[in-house]
């Protein structure tokens, strides 16, 4: 470590080395969480947001209701219903199923995995029903079948529509996030948290955090766009 | 006629000088209800342990002591407003409020209560024994400091912001034990069927002291010497003894 940062760090009460390995600690929580459940999330989504857009409401139906729950209710109010109504659950201490839910890491992971699933199933849905009708027809004068243009034609061009929008659910999902300090997970929130009760310095604790959430939008923000420059090359004006 | 008196007060107030034994008039401010330091009964009247403490502080002192009732956040700044004098409503000594106004020496602390499930047969107080447990605790609490510096790296430490998410935990089998203000732990934890309180409580932080504007060092030192002998000839005793089945004397 470079002389003066070290000089700086014994200089002050607050950010010292320890309290430094905190905020690190929080900060590989809360992209452990969000990770995950924003990976586990898409995948339910993708498929979800399939059968959504099927004609037959008994199939349609379910996935309707699903997603009106999750976004009609605040995710502050299902991290407490799942966190502490699982433990309410006569019984549940006795099964294996404790062994993953007696950890908050798992109630919250099932809650923000439940959250962002359900709006990004509307996310791609929104997608999917605004392919262009001739896209479809086109593959259906190929001869494809329903599975090949969803593989082929459909996902990838609702892809391409959806990948705004969806940076924008990842970003609020860290955001959210934060909220993971409430069942007692350590995450970034959770650090700035107990070294704010420990030295009664919320600005110091609380504008550090916010400095390492905005560090972590701006490597997503970036991603993102990395990743429209990609996806939706084919729009770009042919550069001189 | 009011008047009157006041002119007669301040001419004796002049005669009389800097003798200690004039009647002065005080005023204390309380936030209730905060059981059972301060209450109303079913008459209404003001009673509680600090108040029963006051009036017999009032008397130590001479003093004519008129109570007050005053919601907690407006505390310190009504007291350096002049609206009350002394402030004796279970406010803990802490270097940020020492620094707008003058604390006594402290006259009660509350102990911190480790509770449990029944069936809990560890002794806290045995490292070893401890060691994988999950201990609940209130993030900030004196508590909260001393699980950290005692047993921290030994036990998994769970900060909570209220009590009532921690009972939860504790009765959803997340935590073994929970160290708590005892008051607290009394009245939200025993209450319940299951529970128990496991070890000794152990005493924490500076204490509660009566608080008062930075310039009345001369009242400072009256209420000092007016609290030590109450300590001394047993009357804090036998008011302790009416509120409390535990020690909060300091």
């Amino acid at each position: 470590m470079p002389d003066f940062i070290a000089e700086w760090l014994n200089q002050n009460e607050i950010f010292t080395a320890m309290t430094i390995m905190e905020y690190w600690d929080g900060m590989v929580t809360t992209v452990h969480l969000v990770f995950l459940s924003l990976v586990i999330g898409l995948l339910v989504a993708v498929l979800l947001a399939i059968l959504r857009t099927v004609r037959n409401p008994f199939v349609s139906g379910p996935v309707w209701l699903y997603t009106y729950l999750f976004r009609g209710t605040p995710l502050l109010i299902q991290l407490y219903i799942i966190y502490y109504g699982i433990a309410q659950i006569p019984g549940i201490q006795e099964t294996f199923w404790w062994e993953i839910f007696r950890e908050p890491f798992y109630p919250a992971l099932l809650a923000f995995t439940l959250n962002t699933a359900a709006y990004t199933t509307e996310i791609i849905r929104g997608a999917i029903v605004s392919t262009p009708n001739g896209e479809i027809e086109a593959a259906k004068a190929y001869g494809m079948n329903w599975f090949m243009r969803m593989r082929r034609i459909v996902l990838p061009s609702a892809a391409r529509r959806a990948v705004q929008a969806y940076s924008n659910e990842v970003i609020f999902m860290l955001h959210a996030s934060a909220i993971a300090s409430v069942v007692t997970i350590v995450d970034l929130t959770g650090a700035a948290r107990n070294i704010y009760s420990r030295f009664y310095a919320p600005f110091d604790a609380f504008i550090f955090v916010a400095l390492c959430y905005m560090a972590l939008t701006f490597i997503l923000v970036f991603a993102f766009r990395k990743l429209e420059n990609h996806l939706l090359k084919h729009q770009r004006p042919v550069s001189g | 006629m009011k008047k009157m008196i006041f002119a007669a007060s301040c001419a004796l107030a002049l005669i009389a000088g800097g003798a200690q034994a004039q009647d002065r008039d005080l005023r204390i401010a309380f936030d209730v209800p905060y059981e059972p330091f301060e209450y109303k009964d079913e008459n209404g009247e003001l009673t509680g342990f600090e108040v029963e403490l006051a009036e017999a502080m009032c008397e130590e002192m001479n003093a004519n002591c008129e109570f007050v009732i005053q919601a907690w956040d407006g505390m310190i700044p009504g007291l350096l407003a002049r609206k009350f004098d002394l402030i004796m409503s279970s406010m803990s000594i802490t270097p940020e409020r020492a620094e707008r106004v003058l604390f006594s020496e402290p006259y009660y602390n509350t102990p911190g209560g480790w509770f449990a499930r029944e069936g809990f047969s560890t002794d806290v107080t045995d490292m070893s024994a401890m060691e994988g447990m999950t201990v609940g605790v209130q993030r900030g609490t004196t508590m909260d400091t001393y699980v950290t510096e005692n047993m921290g790296g030994i036990v998994t430490i769970k900060r909570y912001t209220t009590a009532d998410d921690m009972v939860l935990d504790l009765e959803g089998q997340r935590l073994d034990v929970v160290f708590v203000d005892y008051p607290v732990g009394e009245q939200t934890i025993l209450t319940k069927e299951g529970f128990k309180e496991v070890g000794e409580p152990v005493k924490l932080g500076e204490g509660v002291g009566v608080a008062m504007r930075q310039r009345d060092t001369d009242l400072a030192d009256e209420v000092n010497a007016a609290l030590a002998t109450l300590k001394e000839d047993g009357t804090y005793d036998t008011i302790m003894k009416k509120y409390f089945n535990y020690d909060i004397k300091m």
